[in-house]
């Protein structure tokens, strides 16, 4: 009797949002999966594999005999085949990881000046570093159009300045380098809080005896404060790298023509073009690599910790 | 050890960077040009303006109603999955609830849309809604779990001792310990709605704007001047900063939760 009303306590508590998710979240990816494998139809979306006429009867379309004009694994040897795909993924594997590495070196200092504050002032600097990644993405985002335009007081003033050594005036947006301002800006916050959490932690002994056996600054903090560190930077990349290899709205609103992300492209399959298979094609790719990115930092992260 | 004057100095240039864009956004706001370029002069125009936009009125309101709706179901469906992910072993669960906070938002957007095309649903207010509940209902558990792990579990055996039921131990006991991280949790769910893009992008259709959205179509177009753009992109974070100030005090905790 006791292990029924638990039982039944335990569907009760766990039921209602476990029903949500399975159908707002679990069923619509899965039905991303199914599409991967579907044909598009004629003004986009997929070919109907049911139809239901004027009289109300649903007939079912497809059939032993014919499913081939349903369903097709060409989508993903039209990814293989073309290298432009292939080519597209690289570009932004690189801009993610350009951006990871841009984040760890200005996430360091911010993150060891935190967990050396005293415990009230690091409440506060750590919510300094909080509020910004709370305040809109999108205006983040157009706050950097304003910065790197070319009227701007910042642009005038580099473009003065380049003068000076006979350089050309640069135009800095819609180009690679605003794409990768806008990447850092967004995603630096989650590099800094898990560095922080793992930085104070740190034993400080550690460095004093380094340095009372004649280690400089920088022999302490490759040899002793880099490498403990290292779970830390690898949970911050996970948290960077993945979210940054998806992002869409950066690369269109500070990218030029030619500095589309998988976002991009996925977006189009599915606002633009209307190929939906296509696109849940890519969108399935981008997981995977979501996944291995998360398998590969995960593992690294855990490693490290082991060997601290 | 002391922090090194280097430190000190590269730390401030890097809370600069973070600071900077966004001060710039509030200045232009105030100033008396459409131009986004130099300071000319002090102006509430841009404002006065932004109440007379019933474009920007309608987006508002729409942002605000999906928002409030996202809040309270959200908040309810997270509490649950918190207290069910602390209370039991659960295997499928914590996997559904962190998941759509893990992985790129553009993979939620475009499968939900697929997802209520098949289902022949309008795409619009609802679909937003619907969606945006998706993605809180994990910030909510987590918020709320991790209050849960800092209770006194030996308060509530105390109260069953005494002869309480569960029910009453929970909604005398429990419930308000846990309140500052329910609270939290609401208020992020809140913010979180009324800031999203990507998802509200894919799921929006036609005709029902959402401020965020509004937002990005004046600026995707460059030639058209949006000195509004400033002016409404100020009010909004003053409202979203002001609630995550808020958070700040009733949880602490709350904000890192869901930052690692």
């Amino acid at each position: 009797m006791r292990n029924l009303s638990t039982r039944f306590s335990r569907w009760l508590i766990s039921g209602p949002p476990l029903l949500y998710l399975l159908i707002f979240f679990a069923a619509p990816s899965l039905i991303m999966v199914f599409a991967a494998f579907r044909i598009p139809g004629d003004y986009g979306g997929l070919v109907p594999m049911v139809q239901t006429d004027d009289a109300g009867h649903t007939q079912v379309l497809i059939n032993a005999g014919n499913w081939h004009d349903f369903i097709t694994f060409e989508n993903f040897g039209r990814f293989f085949e073309d290298s432009i795909y292939a080519q597209l993924f690289l570009k932004s594997f690189w801009y993610a990881g350009l951006t990871t590495v841009i984040c760890i070196v200005l996430a360091y200092p911010l993150a060891w000046l935190i967990a050396r504050s005293a415990k009230k002032t690091r409440d506060l600097l750590v919510l300094l570093v909080i509020l910004p990644f709370w305040s809109n993405f999108l205006i983040r985002v157009y706050a950097w159009m304003i910065i790197l335009g070319p009227q701007s007081y910042f642009s005038i003033g580099l473009n003065k300045f380049l003068a000076l050594f006979g350089i050309a005036p640069v135009t800095m947006l819609f180009s690679e380098f605003a794409v990768i301002v806008g990447l850092v800006y967004v995603h630096l916050p989650f590099m800094v809080l898990p560095l922080y959490a793992n930085l104070e932690k740190h034993d400080m002994a550690l460095l004093d005896a380094a340095q009372d056996l004649g280690a400089n600054a920088w022999q302490r903090f490759w040899r002793i404060t880099w490498p403990l560190s290292l779970p830390g930077v690898w949970a911050g990349t996970a948290l960077v790298f993945i979210p940054a290899l998806g992002m869409f709205a950066i690369p269109d609103l500070l990218g030029g023509t030619d500095t589309g992300m998988i976002g991009n492209l996925i977006k189009q399959q599915f606002l633009d073009s209307r190929d939906w298979p296509f696109g849940s094609t890519l969108s399935i790719m981008l997981t995977l690599a979501v996944l291995l990115m998360a398998a590969i930092a995960g593992w690294a992260g855990s490693r490290k910790k082991e060997r601290a | 050890m002391k922090v090194s004057r280097w430190v000190w100095g590269a730390a401030s240039l890097v809370y600069a960077f973070l600071y900077l864009p966004l001060a710039i956004v509030v200045v232009f706001s105030f100033n008396d040009s459409a131009l986004n370029a130099e300071w000319v002069g002090f102006t509430l125009d841009w404002y006065k303006q932004l109440f007379h936009d019933d474009v920007m009125i309608e987006a508002a309101s729409h942002t605000l109603a999906i928002g409030f709706v996202t809040c309270v179901v959200s908040t309810v469906l997270g509490t649950l999955a918190g207290y069910a992910m602390y209370k039991y072993r659960l295997r499928l669960l914590p996997v559904l609830v962190l998941t759509p906070i893990a992985i790129p938002e553009i993979l939620t957007g475009v499968s939900l849309l697929i997802f209520f095309v098949m289902l022949n649903m309008t795409l619009g207010l609802v679909s937003i809604t619907l969606s945006h509940i998706a993605f809180c209902i994990g910030f909510v558990a987590i918020v709320v779990r991790s209050r849960l792990q800092g209770m006194d579990e030996s308060l509530v055996e105390a109260a069953r001792d005494l002869g309480a039921s569960p029910i009453t131990a929970f909604r005398r006991i429990t419930l308000p310990l846990i309140m500052p991280g329910i609270i939290a949790g609401a208020l992020m769910a809140f913010t979180l709605s009324i800031d999203d893009f990507v998802i509200s992008f894919f799921t929006a259709g036609v005709g029902s704007n959402t401020l965020p959205l509004e937002i990005y179509s004046r600026v995707k177009v460059p030639v058209k001047l949006n000195p509004e753009v400033n002016a409404i992109s100020s009010l909004l974070m003053l409202l979203t900063l002001s609630l995550i100030l808020i958070v700040s005090k009733v949880a602490p905790s709350a904000l890192r939760a869901g930052g690692d």
